[in-house]
């Protein structure tokens, strides 16, 4: 087998036994992607920092003494700021931005000793479902039906592309509203957003704050359960970020569920969902079932509105998050003509350096915020979000341990099928994940099988706040119960 | 509660239109920058007259991905100036942004507290005059960032930002409409920044700009204010316009006057008075409209979700109570009450924390408030103003003031020697009693001596004598030419005792 075909524990496990050395895993990763070109998920290789991070971590690996993630070959997604290397958020906006710093997470990564094998493509600062927003253009899903360009999912689609088609042994993603999950179940692999205040946004480039949270894009539950231990810190820099201890995930994993209960959420039963993600879901909830769980039905009354109170409060924040983008201190300037003043330049830049989606976006949140609208959109959909976090309370007060739900509405679509919809359409892609955010919840999803196309389908888990090792060892359950281990048939 | 001493309110000020009277109505938000040796969400340094953008760490410059976080130690001054002006500590407060673009502001929003301030209500007495005082009532003390500095005049095509300044902390102090006057409002702004020197919160520098105020003027007929007053309605006063930006009190002051004047002249010429901002130009003694496109602003304000709500503990508060220095109210009644100064000495003493300072220390040595009031106010403060010197860099230290006045106290030297003692210790330096032994300057006491002194004075001036005799008040001259003669050493007491004696007077 391929070495950058290793899961992180199969391939820890050869490091630390000197079968393989992380020297040799890179050099699988990097000549796996140079071949990958087709699929456009890195846009910035980084061989020179990787080989020489590799070297180091042999090394320490020789010593005895080292990390899980030490020798891991990462892809990184291009939200987060890494010093030195282009760090763009996919916008034409932070053109040629090179960070003086690195974020705590990627921070925690590298000093665990993993290797950084380049930045990957996603929706422009976040925005999007089908990384169709990005300024290095589309990313496109490893896994095809017929001749047909799908999407990876978005925002994190250049991750979720690199780890299905093993370009990397995992790669970080960041989620406000789904990022990490749909596109994780758009490619079969495993996707988590932690509770959020378990992982520092310091050096991630912002979106929406109070929802932003980055967490890993795996090929299993137990890489998962690795990888995110290691991403988590309490960090003084971020005023968000919570001061609790981390523990170990991966001894969570007991695959033991009896006497758990799962709830399986009514409202999230969707008019119109197609059967296939109707019957995943039934098989998933058979699945617990068998493995001890008892299954519960239960309401979470307020669900229909997570959707529109998620589309006024992060475009609201992102419009003011996004506002430091104004060609003066770094980034694009758009260039000026005679006579044109510091206004011309704010227009011209942000007009230039923003994609539509983006704009779309900042023009919604700077409309919900003004003056006479924000009691009626941002003060309301405050309000929505505190009681769609109590529904959730209310649950697990009654005893749920985790919560079952498809994690998309249907598999990966067609690159391009949206172009001319609705934007309301694409933002539907998001309606069994923003909840998650909007609660700060830790929620995870697991590829649990195929659609008739052959196209991977994943449920998502909702976990009790801070519970993420009780999280994934439900998702440790249905992922050895599912037995998921297609692959996409290379193309590239 | 405060022991004040006793005041009567001001009566407001009027002017007079061409058609009736009117008073005025005048709010102010001080901006007072905290002192702190870091910005209230970054470790950079807050050191005024830096290399321009050598004091900006990332989030100042707002980077991406970069976030605040609060600075304790300017949240400890916010709660000590609230203390400090009698407020309402809230234990919970909140941070919002402030959005708007102008590239002195790089995160594109200033953060603020806007719906929830850390500091409630309080109030100042602002004194006007022996007797008399006005109680302004404080609304409530925020924190928020300073914005950085754009430079339009290095280049005739470019503008220069500084961002040395951005994100520096500052306190928000916002009145209520309780100010009546121009001198009421310049005498506010400086016991404002009397109290915050003396707490230590702000350096109350406005020519670098570390207070400013932001003033709020309208006009309205007599009677109009009190109707105000009952029912709490704003309807009663005129339209307010805001003049930004004052750091000087003259100019809060003819600002004020003109202010009001234009808005007289508006509405007594039937036109109404537009709320606007409005700025003041010293050079031509008049304010101007700053309404233009981009000054239409809507802030769109909202909790920034970067940083949650500041929650701070009673104990806390309570530790920060417990060091609070005396405030100048409290110091000035004490001063009448315990040290016997007159109402203006302890007003003179206690404005500047520093001079308060040093008169104690003076007071502690010398043992006499009285006297080293006299000695701090006519021939410390005089010497120090002729050389335009501070006092904290006076080269006379409390303990040499308070020996000399203790050698005068005990008749060692008279309070003329006392004045030469001054002046060689100003210049010289050394020690004020070590000085007078080593240089004779001792007073003469000695009966023995003056007597002699005296003789011979009478003896060599006849004709001065007879004129002495018949008119007693000439005895002076033969006091003066006695201790003259001494080199000013007899104690003139003993001088005229004799002198009286031996002319027969």
């Amino acid at each position: 087998m391929s070495l950058n075909k290793l899961t992180i524990a199969a391939a820890r496990d050869a490091l630390k036994k000197g079968d393989v050395t992380s020297v040799e895993l890179t050099e699988a990763c990097l000549s796996e992607i140079e071949g990958a070109g087709a699929l456009n998920a890195f846009v910035h290789k980084t061989p020179e920092i990787a080989l020489e991070q590799a070297k180091a971590a042999d090394a320490r690996l020789k010593s005895g003494d080292a990390p899980a993630m030490c020798g891991i070959p990462l892809g990184i997604k291009d939200l987060f700021c890494t010093k030195g290397v282009p760090s763009q958020a996919a916008s034409n906006i932070l053109e040629g931005f090179k960070p003086e710093y690195e974020s705590t997470v990627t921070q925690n990564l590298w000093d665990a000793g993993a290797v950084m094998l380049g930045k990957l493509s996603m929706d422009e600062f976040a925005m999007g479902s089908s990384n169709e927003t990005a300024c290095y253009g589309p990313v496109v899903n490893p896994w095809k039906v017929d001749e047909r360009q799908l999407t990876p999912g978005g925002s994190s689609g250049g991750s979720a592309a690199a780890v299905a088609a093993d370009l990397c042994l995992a790669a970080t993603g960041t989620d406000t509203g789904g990022s990490i999950r749909q596109p994780a179940a758009f490619t079969g692999i495993v996707g988590i957003k932690p509770t959020y205040g378990r992982v520092s946004r310091w050096g991630v480039v912002a979106f929406a704050s109070s929802l932003d949270q980055a967490g890993p894009m795996t090929k299993s539950v137990r890489d998962a359960a690795i990888m995110l231990g290691t991403m988590c810190s309490h960090d003084p820099k971020d005023s968000t970020s919570a001061d609790i201890p981390v523990p170990d995930f991966e001894a969570a994993l007991t695959g033991d569920i009896r006497g758990k209960k799962i709830g399986i959420p009514k409202e999230y039963r969707l008019e119109g969902m197609p059967a296939e993600i109707e019957k995943l879901w039934e098989d998933g909830i058979a699945m617990l079932k068998d493995a001890g769980a008892e299954i519960v039905d239960i309401s979470l009354p307020h669900t229909k509105y997570a959707l529109p109170a998620y589309y006024v409060v992060a475009p609201a924040e992102a419009s003011s998050n996004l506002a430091r983008y104004d060609g003066v201190r770094y980034g694009h300037r758009a260039k000026l003509g005679a006579g044109e003043g510091i206004v011309d330049m704010y227009e011209k830049t942000r007009a230039e350096g923003f994609g539509p989606e983006v704009q779309r976006r900042v023009m919604i949140g700077t409309y919900v915020l003004s003056a006479g609208f924000y009691d009626a959109y941002y003060n309301r959909a405050r309000k929505v979000r505190a009681l769609i976090k109590r529904d959730f309370e209310e649950v697990f007060a009654q005893g749920v341990d985790a919560i079952l739900t498809p994690a998309t509405p249907s598999s990966a679509f067609g690159l391009g099928e949206m172009a001319d919809a609705d934007p309301v359409a694409m933002y539907l892609n998001d309606v069994f994940t923003v909840t998650v955010n909007l609660a700060g919840l830790p929620g995870i999803s697991v590829p649990c099988g195929l659609d008739a196309k052959g196209l991977p389908l994943g449920l998502q888990l909702i976990g009790r706040p801070w519970e993420e090792g009780d999280l994934l060892n439900h998702a440790h359950v249905l992922e050895t119960a599912a037995g998921f281990a297609a692959k996409p048939e290379k193309w590239w | 509660m405060l022991d004040h001493l006793e005041f009567k309110a001001p009566e407001p000020k009027v002017i007079a239109g061409a058609k009736s009277d009117w008073e005025l109505v005048i709010g102010l938000e001080v901006h007072a920058q905290v002192a702190s040796k870091a910005k209230l969400f970054s470790g950079a340094s807050t050191t005024f007259g830096a290399e321009p953008n050598s004091n900006v760490a990332f989030v100042d410059a707002a980077m991406p991905g970069m976030l605040p976080v609060i600075n304790e130690f300017c949240v400890a001054q916010a709660v000590r100036t609230g203390l400090g002006l009698k407020a309402e500590i809230n234990l919970t407060s909140a941070f919002d942004r402030k959005n708007y673009f102008y590239p002195d502001l790089p995160q594109g929003y200033q953060i603020s507290q806007l719906y929830h301030p850390i500091v409630g209500e309080g109030e100042i007495i602002v004194d006007m005059g022996p007797g008399v005082a006005r109680r302004v009532r404080i609304e409530r003390i925020h924190l928020e960032q300073d914005a950085g500095k754009s430079i339009h005049d290095m280049d005739p095509h470019m503008s220069f930002v500084d961002l040395n300044r951005t994100g520096v902390a500052l306190m928000e102090i916002v009145s209520r409409p309780d100010i009546r006057g121009p001198e009421e409002a310049a005498a506010y702004v400086g016991k404002l920044r009397q109290i915050l020197r003396y707490l230590g919160t702000c350096d109350g520098n406005m020519q670098n700009g570390n207070l400013r105020a932001d003033v709020n003027v309208s006009i309205c007929q007599p009677g109009a204010y009190e109707k105000y007053q009952e029912t709490g309605d704003f309807s009663h006063l005129g339209t307010r316009c805001e003049i930004k930006n004052m750091n000087s009190m003259r100019f809060i002051q003819q600002a004020i006057e003109y202010e009001a004047r234009r808005q007289i002249a508006i509405v007594e010429d039937g036109g109404e008075v537009v709320q606007e901002t409005r700025l003041y130009d010293p050079d031509k003694g008049e304010t101007r409209s700053m309404r233009s496109k981009e000054e239409a602003h809507d802030y769109r304000y909202f909790p920034c979700p970067d940083l949650l709500p500041l929650e701070i503990e009673q104990a806390w508060v309570d530790d920060i109570a417990a060091t609070m220095p005396e405030l100048p109210d409290e110091k000035k009644a004490r001063f009448v009450k315990e040290l016997g100064l007159s109402e203006y000495d302890a007003s003179v003493l206690t404005a500047e924390v520093e001079n308060a300072d040093y008169f104690e220390a003076v007071v502690a040595e010398a043992g006499d408030g009285k006297l080293a009031a006299n000695w701090v106010i006519n021939e410390l403060f005089g010497r120090l103003k002729k050389d335009d010197r501070a006092i904290t860099d006076s080269p006379v230290n409390p303990a040499q003031l308070g020996a000399i006045i203790k050698l005068i106290k005990s008749d060692k030297i008279s309070g003329k020697i006392g004045k030469d003692l001054f002046e060689i210790v100003y210049t010289e330096g050394g020690d004020p009693e070590k000085i007078v032994e080593e240089r004779g300057m001792i007073q003469v006491t000695d009966t023995g001596a003056i007597e002699a002194a005296v003789d011979e004075v009478i003896a060599a001036n006849p004709e001065q004598v007879e004129k002495a005799k018949a008119n007693p008040k000439l005895a002076g001259w033969f006091v003066g030419q006695v201790i003259k003669a001494s080199g000013g050493k007899a104690n003139p007491k003993a001088v005229n005792e004799i002198v009286a004696q031996k002319l027969g007077l």
